[in-house]
């Protein structure tokens, strides 16, 4: 009944959407030519246009707004200018998670593309055979869920009380090293240790794609500019950062952005770790608490806004980066 | 959703999936055998496997067994433990994950979400792409430029307006939007829209423009040139896409949690659900995990060579 019920949504869902099409092209077929030549680049884009502006454009504005609406008690609206930002921005849990983020994007998208560069650098110098099967590894991860990769990591992380056995990996290496009591790691608060343990896994998710940008980019380096620096007597390592990584820092600045922003509006997997709780909030968490936990769309609405302002350079920098290279086309 | 331009990866990504080219070989030949260098992989290879090895493993064992010793400890005698897969089909099969469904129904849940959410933005964008590519209209570079901006705009800007839409429609009509796969398809399709745009885009301007103008010399129409000429050709690109937006669509949960929520929940919701219950074993928590990751784990072993050539396509998510 329910594969019934599944093929026929899928199949119907995918009719609807080539009938609209069909439709839009014989309307145009139908005016005078003058006007098709006008109008048929809206047929094609007009669905497009109109997904875009329905589901992204106009929500992004209404995002705005929602966020100067105060939620009182009984949960009704109304309107309250900047309170909720005031709010957000006087309470001190809340700059504590902004902390968190910030932690995160300093931690998470550089140590990503150091590792990813240093088994791309490292691979390369072995046979094609063994290169391959060591990326593919390292690249594994990628294909698994957040949500899967928290029941993978919090089973390492796991915590017995002292005296039973640990069943945690990390746990027991812990405690057959220093015959200390085990840890509950992600409820240690100091020194942040939990959400440092929780940005391992990230970093262990995204290092693979971390790994294949780079990889396939320090291939594309012109041998000769490496063999003249050789000639000229730069040892490996200056060869390497004075000559490979500057050709490659588009690569470079492309994969930190992308681990960016992944970083920035993390959720999934601090939810699944630790909600949020013992000091590992961050700005994803506290719009999904703010909005079904507290009930607050106004409030979970100002977290997205500042979320959004933090974007924005990284939106403005898309956008020139096209422009100059259409400029090189 | 993050995207993001890679500029410069274009020219390099025959190094990523072609065989390599001549004056890379030297340097690869000279190194094929460093003891030391395998070795220090061979570790960091080690470590990143570990965690997953030892979740395998436990989805094997009985709950007693599970609870009582760690994973390591079965390797001092692999034949004595007791091996099991009641694991998987207690996951497959039981509805204590919290959201009412099995992991079975939930398993079909993701695919009538992930199928129509893969495919109706690879549709849709490839008109666009089509238009950006082969056809001249007023304020082109703006929208694409839009296209671009929005390439890394997160999905929560528009999670709250679009479920309040969503229920005001319900509530004005009677008809019922969330918990529907519909709900989510087009929440999905939109915001996989931006990237799908630009990796078509970038493309198709590498096909050869002089086919497209004998086709229109020939009389045949936009709509015939996209269907029997630009379709079949962008073939590669479409295909690499694909590969990305299933993934993220089967690996997601917010969006799926937000908009179908437990009237029809995904993997992701019932696997979470099951996490939550960790204290009565990890070893159904184990085998959830494989259940869930099978699929993507599948489409990314056997099709690796298009998931690579999409990332460096130009564009990554």
């Amino acid at each position: 009944m329910q594969i019934i019920n599944v093929i026929a949504s899928v199949v119907g869902g995918l009719a609807v959407s080539f009938l609209i099409y069909l439709g839009l092209d014989y309307l145009v077929a139908k005016t005078n030519t003058r006007w098709n030549k006008r109008l048929l680049p809206f047929v094609f884009l007009g669905p497009v246009l109109l997904l875009l502006t329905v589901f992204l454009l106009i929500p992004t504005g209404l995002t705005i707004y929602q966020s100067l609406l105060k939620t009182d008690q009984y949960g009704l609206q109304s309107f309250g200018g900047l309170t909720n930002y005031v709010q957000l921005f006087t309470s001190a849990p809340f700059l504590q998670t902004l902390l968190n983020n910030l932690l995160w994007i300093i931690v998470v998208p550089g140590v990503t593309v150091i590792i990813g560069m240093a088994v791309a650098t490292l691979a390369d110098r072995l046979g094609p055979k063994r290169e391959k099967t060591f990326k593919s590894i390292i690249f594994l991860p990628m294909s698994i869920s957040f949500i899967a990769a928290a029941s993978i990591w919090s089973f390492v992380y796991a915590y017995n009380a002292p005296g039973q056995p640990q069943i945690g990996l990390l746990n027991a290496i812990w405690t057959s090293l220093t015959k200390a009591d085990p840890i509950s790691w992600l409820q240690t608060e100091f020194a942040h240790t939990n959400s440092f343990l929780i940005m391992a896994v990230v970093i262990w998710l995204n290092a693979g794609f971390a790994m294949v940008l780079l990889s396939a980019a320090i291939k594309g380096v012109p041998e000769e500019t490496i063999e003249a620096a050789r000639i000229d007597g730069a040892s490996e390592r200056q060869t390497f950062f004075r000559v490979v990584v500057p050709q490659i820092r588009t690569t470079i600045v492309a994969v930190f952005i992308t681990v960016l922003i992944t970083t920035m509006k993390i959720f999934d997997i601090v939810f699944a770790m630790t909600s949020g709780q013992f000091n590992t909030n961050v700005l994803g968490m506290e719009f999904y608490n703010q909005f079904f936990a507290f009930n607050n769309p106004g409030k979970a609405s100002a977290v997205v806004v500042i979320l959004i302002i933090a974007v924005i350079p990284v939106i403005v920098y898309q956008i020139r980066t096209y422009r100059e290279q259409e400029a090189l086309r | 959703m993050t995207e993001t331009l890679a500029p410069g990866t274009n020219q390099t990504t025959k190094g990523a999936d072609q065989p390599p080219i001549k004056k890379t070989r030297r340097r690869r030949s000279q190194g094929s055998r460093r003891p030391l260098l395998t070795v220090i992989l061979g570790i960091v290879a080690v470590l990143w496997l570990l965690p997953m090895f030892g979740l395998l493993v436990t989805s094997f064992r009985t709950t007693t067994d599970a609870q009582s010793s760690g994973w390591w400890t079965v390797f001092a005698d692999i034949a004595k433990a007791p091996w099991t897969i009641t694991n998987y089909s207690n996951a497959l099969s039981g509805t204590g994950s919290g959201t009412g469904q099995s992991l079975g129904s939930e398993f079909l849940n993701s695919i009538a979400v992930a199928v129509p959410a893969t495919v109706l933005p690879l549709m849709f964008a490839a008109f666009a792409a089509y238009a950006f590519t082969f056809l001249e209209f007023r304020g082109k570079e703006a929208y694409f430029a839009v296209i671009i901006g929005l390439l890394v705009v997160p999905v929560q800007i528009a999670l709250i307006p679009v479920l309040q839409t969503y229920k005001a429609i319900t509530a004005f009509t009677g008809i019922q939007i969330t918990g529907t796969f519909p709900a989510a398809w087009i929440v999905h399709a939109s915001f996989a829209l931006p990237l799908c745009i630009f990796i078509l885009r970038n493309f198709m301007s590498t096909l050869p423009n002089a086919l497209i103008e004998a086709a229109r010399v020939d009389g045949a129409s936009h709509f015939q040139i996209f269907w029997r000429l630009v379709v079949p050709m962008s073939i590669p690109a479409l295909a690499s896409f694909a590969i990305f937006q299933f993934m993220w669509v089967w690996n997601d949960y917010l969006v799926a949690y937000i908009f179908i929520g437990n009237a029809n929940p995904v993997l992701q919701q019932g696997l979470l659900g099951l996490l939550g219950q960790y204290n009565q074993g990890w070893n159904l928590v184990a085998a959830g995990s494989f259940i869930v990751v099978i699929i993507p784990l599948i489409v990314f072993l056997s099709l690796q060579r298009y998931f690579v050539r999409g990332l460096t396509a130009g564009a990554v998510k």
